[in-house]
């Protein structure tokens, strides 16, 4: 086990040194322009080398090993309920996305918050540790903790630097969620009923009762379908988008949502394998309605933060429908998916920030010809449109593409209605990029604005070098995922034919 | 050599890209403030450029000095100075096709008659358990042919733009994109596997895409843009889902795998939606579909008479000699898998041959120049894929190879009459222009003649080809086929000499345009020069090759030709091989009783057949009908979903009913609180009431 040979305790640092620079700031006092500088520059810091030591993950990472690495135990709660850390190919890249996004974060706050800049730092930073606990716990309990306390930061900065109706969104964010973490965490205590631990590696490999597995499926599946957002439980992601400051929308599209995903992945397959073959229909039923449906909405948006919540919906569509399609192909795919459209949704929304810091709008009918006086933004903007339409040579395609091949050979159906999906996305995002960048300017409001400044470029070229990068060449994701993938298809190929073989049985 | 040539348009691409986006950027400055000056309503050209720097400012000055814009480039403000290093995007993008494009003949020579096949893998691109997708080029001779009609037209297209773009401010822009798109369409034909096929497949989609809306103040041009995407897509659509039942039959997605794989499929079934459907027809019916989108087959052809809204040299490179014909070229790639799918090639010779009719009746009555030839390349489109269809692929190559000179020499010729009358498109608005632009005149007749099929020319020999082969096929499609070619060749003849006709004979009906007319730039004229020799010689010294008993050697694995169709080709009657040569001479005589001898005879016919001219002018109502049944439902039920789906029914159900719910109870309860004493003891005393009634009654005392 390579936690043997580590020296120090890297997983549990990662996750925490974000608190450190919580604390940090919570020295701070005064809301005067040094130390609101000083909160930027902390916070900045906190996040880079956050993302510095979580890179010593990716080299050491063993990417042909399956199974959980940098594990780290400790007793905590009690007998069964530990301090259990560890990840493997599905979890590590989604705590690469989380540390390399938030520095993003904090310099695309760096001018448009000047309001409680500590307390907004701080938010930010617990969020962070919060989401990365996410993706390397590995017992339930802790897990669950992480998870559900992530919706706290999330709520505040909606609720406190976010638009006009911020108090409706982040009301509806948080009522809609907590109702999937209630049933989640009923089903959690069942499970430790059933086993007596909370291990989740132990729960993997430990069989759960037919009927246990139901339950606990759909209490699993109340919470993350909430999270992903899925169909019809959606309607709370274009409302906390829309209110939510720029940083915030980036976390909650580019982050947030893939913990629903992650869960999937990480318990309702190994988990409940018997369970998740017999709602694998409802799941075909709900991605294809959410690509389908949504895209339909998205077309009709007259706010650009709405239209890309939307489609960020229905991209995770592509996600669902893949992990549960339960190939090699699909569930990789899934994996991508989300990693790519983090890096494109984050972008975009970084994008409608960069408009809205100058105008004070996202209404879509405010713009028109930016591509007149902001050529470089004008560029960024169309890589991002084009990765969210899902061109190949960038990151968006390869996600879509997997996961359609993925669930093509198991459902033909589900996959062909999906497809229809690459048609519509291309017909909002293009509709999107016209309203706004093309066509001549005219506005009077528009007629002074500027182009990307350094400290905006600094945010987005990185992101399109991303995009580009593993649109062409994807191994480094896919490869550090394969191996934990193809366990994990293989898992659960077994538990399904077996349920079959039990039923032919007698 | 290969990569040289794949890559170094891209290399030309991405410098040109970085001299446009400098350019660009020193010309509008970077800030996050916005001033809200009243000084600034105007608009942006006051504003626009009011900063230039350093080396810009004499460019700037230069600018002051040209003639006036024009304003049909969709300009519609003051001149903009023209973009610094415009003249050195111009000559690296240039200078680097030329090298691709000679590299590309020597290729042609190399591996179509020496017989050196290549294959180079690239890198490794999207592996997932056994899916295993890698870029790699691969050159056999369909691929070369293919090359070289790709490079040596772009090449020219480049050169001539130099000349055509002249007076435009986004030059590096313009040939950035120019030269991305044949970086696409190079990955199109090297491709060694359908995803990656797929890649320059969209990404020729994004070249056009920019390359329409390359004038992006134009509305028009924007929508048109967008269409072409979007249509495009819709035969991706079927691309992919081609893609994805070729990987579960065959678990592989390279062309050598699939190929070798193919005869086992036969008798296979797929189950789609409830309907076994054979597999390889199946498949082969998607991926059709994809071409059918690309090349603008009946159906889905609606985008490329509007993508006209593009610069001339575009619509000649990319709507006519190249991408459009990546359709043709992919199914003749899968030659493999259409033999094996008989019905599926009926299906190809069905929809080839109504293309083939049906452009070819729009391209009668219109009247922008630009349009009658786009529509002429659809119609010639058609025809290639009835030759695919009869599995005489070599032929329908030929016709491709050929057609690409003759339709680009047309495309720039209109562009050169274009340019002479100041973008003047509508052929009613001009006439007698063959004294003005003599050379423009006969570069124009050549590509007429070409396009045609006057014996001897370069498109005689293919089109003529395609005919014979729709005849001497035996598939159930082939004598519909062999119908509609043969009437649409007739039309093909009248509708183009009716431009040449229109354009060039006659009296002028625009004298101010007329009298300023004046001939193209030699930029514009070597191009043209070159592409007419190509359309008298790109037929004769080809034949044996592409349509005559040396196909097999010549092509050898690369494609896989219906065994017997060559042969037939050259047995069938005398008549039949005259037929099209007639039915070209007829065209050729009405058009000019028409337009030369009695002009008055159009109008009266089309005064007597309203409804017919109107049925053909409109294109038979195809973008009504889409815009009725496709675009405004979908705008309908998306504002439907939003508003009745999100809005009334999963809120209104969820959150909002919810918590509309609770503040109705809290409201109650409120009431209930209104701070009287007497109002609480009232209360305690019933329930107190209530109590010992219950206690009394009976439940609660056992």
């Amino acid at each position: 086990m390579s936690a043997s040979i580590m020296t120090w305790p890297i997983l549990s640092v990662v996750t925490f040194l974000p608190l450190v620079g919580a604390a940090l700031l919570l020295m701070i006092r005064g809301s005067d322009a040094p130390a609101q500088r000083n909160a930027r520059w902390i916070a900045l810091w906190t996040t880079l080398i956050t993302f510095a030591v979580s890179l010593i993950l990716v080299a050491r990472f063993d990417a042909s090993q399956a199974g959980f690495q940098f594990v780290e135990k400790a007793p905590w709660l009690a007998a069964g309920i530990g301090y259990h850390m560890g990840v493997d190919g599905i979890s590590l890249p989604f705590v690469i996305l989380t540390t390399g996004l938030m520095p993003f974060c904090i310099i695309a706050s760096w001018k448009s918050i000047t309001r409680r800049v500590g307390e907004y730092m701080m938010a930010f930073l617990v969020l962070e540790t919060l989401m990365i606990g996410t993706f390397s716990a590995l017992d339930l309990v802790l897990f669950y903790l992480f998870f559900e306390g992530g919706l706290i930061p999330m709520f505040l900065i909606i609720g406190v630097w976010g638009g006009p109706r911020r108090v409706y969104a982040s009301f509806k964010f948080f009522l809609y969620t907590l109702l999937g973490s209630v049933l989640m965490l009923l089903a959690i205590m069942a499970l430790y009923l059933n086993a007596g631990t909370t291990d989740i590696p132990t729960l993997m490999q430990t069989a759960v009762p037919r009927s246990l597995q139901t339950w606990a499926w759909l209490a699993f599946f109340a919470s993350f379908a909430v999270k992903m957002p899925m169909w019809p439980v959606h309607t709370w992601l274009p409302d906390a988008h829309v209110e939510a400051p720029t940083a915030g929308s980036v976390v909650l599209a580019a982050i947030m949502l893939k913990m629903g995903g992650y869960g999937f992945l990480r318990f309702s397959l190994p988990m409940f394998p018997d369970a998740s073959h017999d709602f694998a229909p409802l799941i075909f039923a709900l991605s294809v309605i959410a690509i389908v449906y949504t895209s339909l909405v998205a077309l009709m948006q007259e706010d650009i933060k709405k239209l890309i919540a939307y489609s960020s919906v229905a991209h995770m569509g592509f996600v669902t429908m893949g992990i549960f399609a339960g190939t090699t192909q699909g569930v990789a795919g899934g994996v991508f998916q989300m990693i790519s459209h983090g890096i494109v949704s984050g972008a975009l929304f970084l994008c409608v920030g960069i408009v809205y810091d100058r105008m004070h709008t996202r209404e879509i009918s405010a713009y028109g010809g930016l591509v007149n006086r902001m050529p470089i933004y004008a560029v960024v903007f169309m890589v991002f449109t084009m990765a969210n339409v899902g061109l190949p040579g960038t990151s968006g395609f390869v996600g879509e593409f997997l996961t359609l091949l993925g669930t093509f050979k198991v459902n033909i159906p589900t996959a062909t209605v999906a497809t229809l999906g690459v048609i519509l996305s291309a017909a909002y995002a293009l509709w999107l990029y016209r309203k706004v960048v093309f066509g001549a300017l005219v506005k009077p409001s528009l007629a002074s604005i500027k182009d990307l400044t350094w400290r905006e470029s600094l945010t987005l070229v990185p992101l399109v070098i991303l995009t580009l990068l593993f649109g062409v060449y994807p191994k480094p994701v896919l490869d550090m995922s394969a191996a934990s993938v193809q366990h994990l298809v293989t898992t659960y190929a077994a538990a399904a034919s077996a349920v079959k073989a039990a039923a032919l049985v007698p | 050599m290969i990569q040289a040539i794949v890559f170094l348009p891209l290399i030309g691409a991405l410098l040109a890209a970085a001299i446009a986006l400098f350019g660009a950027h020193a010309r509008n400055p970077s800030g996050d403030t916005v001033e809200h000056d009243a000084a600034h309503g105007h608009g942006h050209a006051a504003t626009g450029h009011a900063a230039p720097t350093g080396g810009d400012a004499a460019v700037i000055h230069a600018a002051h000095d040209e003639p006036d814009a024009h304003d049909d480039h969709g300009h519609d403000h003051p001149v903009e100075p023209p973009a610094a290093g415009s003249r050195a995007a111009e000559l690296i993008t240039t200078g680097l096709l030329l090298v691709s494009a000679g590299l590309s003949w020597l290729a042609l020579v190399d591996v179509g008659f020496m017989h050196h096949d290549v294959r180079i893998p690239l890198l490794p691109w999207i592996n997932s358990g056994d899916l295993q997708v890698a870029w790699t080029l691969r050159v056999d001779t369909l691929t070369a042919v293919m090359l070289v009609v790709v490079n040596t037209v772009s090449s020219l297209v480049h050169l001539y733009s130099i000349g055509y773009m002249n007076d435009d401010p986004h030059r590096p822009r313009f040939f950035a994109y120019l030269s991305l798109f044949t970086f696409a369409m190079l990955m199109l034909v090297t491709a060694d596997n359908l995803v990656q096929m797929f890649f320059g497949w969209e990404g020729v989609g994004l070249a056009s895409y920019l390359l329409i809306g390359f004038w992006y103040q134009k509305p028009e041009a924007n929508a048109a843009a967008i269409k072409a995407f979007v249509v495009n897509r819709v035969g991706d659509f079927g691309f992919l889902l081609g893609i994805f039942a070729i990987f579960m039959l065959v678990g592989s997605i390279d062309f050598e795998t699939i190929f070798a794989a193919a005869p086992g499929l036969t008798g296979k079934t797929i189950n789609f939606f409830g309907w076994h459907a054979d597999a390889l027809t199946l498949t082969c019916l998607f991926l059709f579909m994809g071409a059918m989108g690309k090349s603008a087959q009946f159906l889905l052809h609606t985008w490329l008479p509007d993508a006209m809204e593009g610069p001339t040299p575009v619509s000649a490179l990319i709507h006519a000699a190249t991408m459009v014909t990546a359709g043709v070229f992919m199914v003749a790639r899968l030659s493999p898998l259409f033999e094996l799918a008989p019905d599926a090639q009926n299906v190809v010779i069905f929809f080839g041959a109504t293309t083939a009719f049906f452009a070819a009746t729009i391209g009668l009555v219109q009247n922008d120049i630009k349009r009658i030839v786009a529509y002429s390349t659809c119609s010639q489109l058609g025809y290639m894929f009835v030759a695919m269809g009869t599995g005489a692929y070599s032929v329908g190559m030929f016709h491709l190879f050929t057609h690409a000179f003759f339709k680009a020499l047309l495309f720039l010729g209109s562009g050169s009459v274009i340019h002479a009358m100041h973008h003047e498109q509508d052929i009613r608005h001009m006439g007698g222009l063959k004294d003005k632009i003599p050379f423009t005149y006969i570069v124009m007749v050549i590509g007429t003649l070409a396009l045609t099929g006057f014996p001897l020319t370069a498109g005689y020999f293919s089109k003529d080809a395609i005919i014979e082969a729709a005849f001497a096929s035996h598939h159930t499609m082939a004598f519909y086929g062999f119908l509609m070619t043969v009437i649409a060749a007739g039309l093909t003849s009248f509708y183009s000499w009716r431009l040449i006709f229109k354009t060039f004979h006659g009296t002028p009906h625009d004298q101010k345009h007329y009298e300023a007319a004046h001939e193209s730039p030699y930029w514009m004229l070597i191009p043209l020069v070159v592409l007419a020799a190509g359309s008298i010689l790109a037929g004769f010294p080809f034949k044996e090759v592409f349509a005559g008993h040396g196909v097999g050697e010549f092509f050898r694995e690369s494609l896989k030709m219906n065994p017997h169709i060559i042969d037939e080709m050259h047995h069938i009657p005398v008549a039949v091989a005259y037929l099209p040569t007639a039915m070209m001479a007829l065209g050729f005589v009405v058009s000019w009783m028409f337009y030369i001898r009695k002009p008055y005879l159009p109008v009266e016919l089309a005064n007597q057949h309203q409804l017919l001219y109107k049925f053909l002018l409109n294109k038979w109502y195809f973008d009504e009908l889409y815009d009725l049944i496709f675009v405004r439902p979908a705008k309908r039920i998306g504002r439907f979903l939003w508003k009745a789906g999100d809005g009334t029914i999963i809120d209104g159900l969820g959150p909002d009913g919810v918590s509309a719910r609770v503040l109705d109870i809290t409201r109650g309860a409120v009431r209930l609180q209104t701070g009287y004493l007497y109002h609480y003891a009232f209360a305690m005393l019933v329930g107190v009431a209530g109590l010992i009634t219950w206690f009394m009654l009976g439940g609660g005392g056992r």
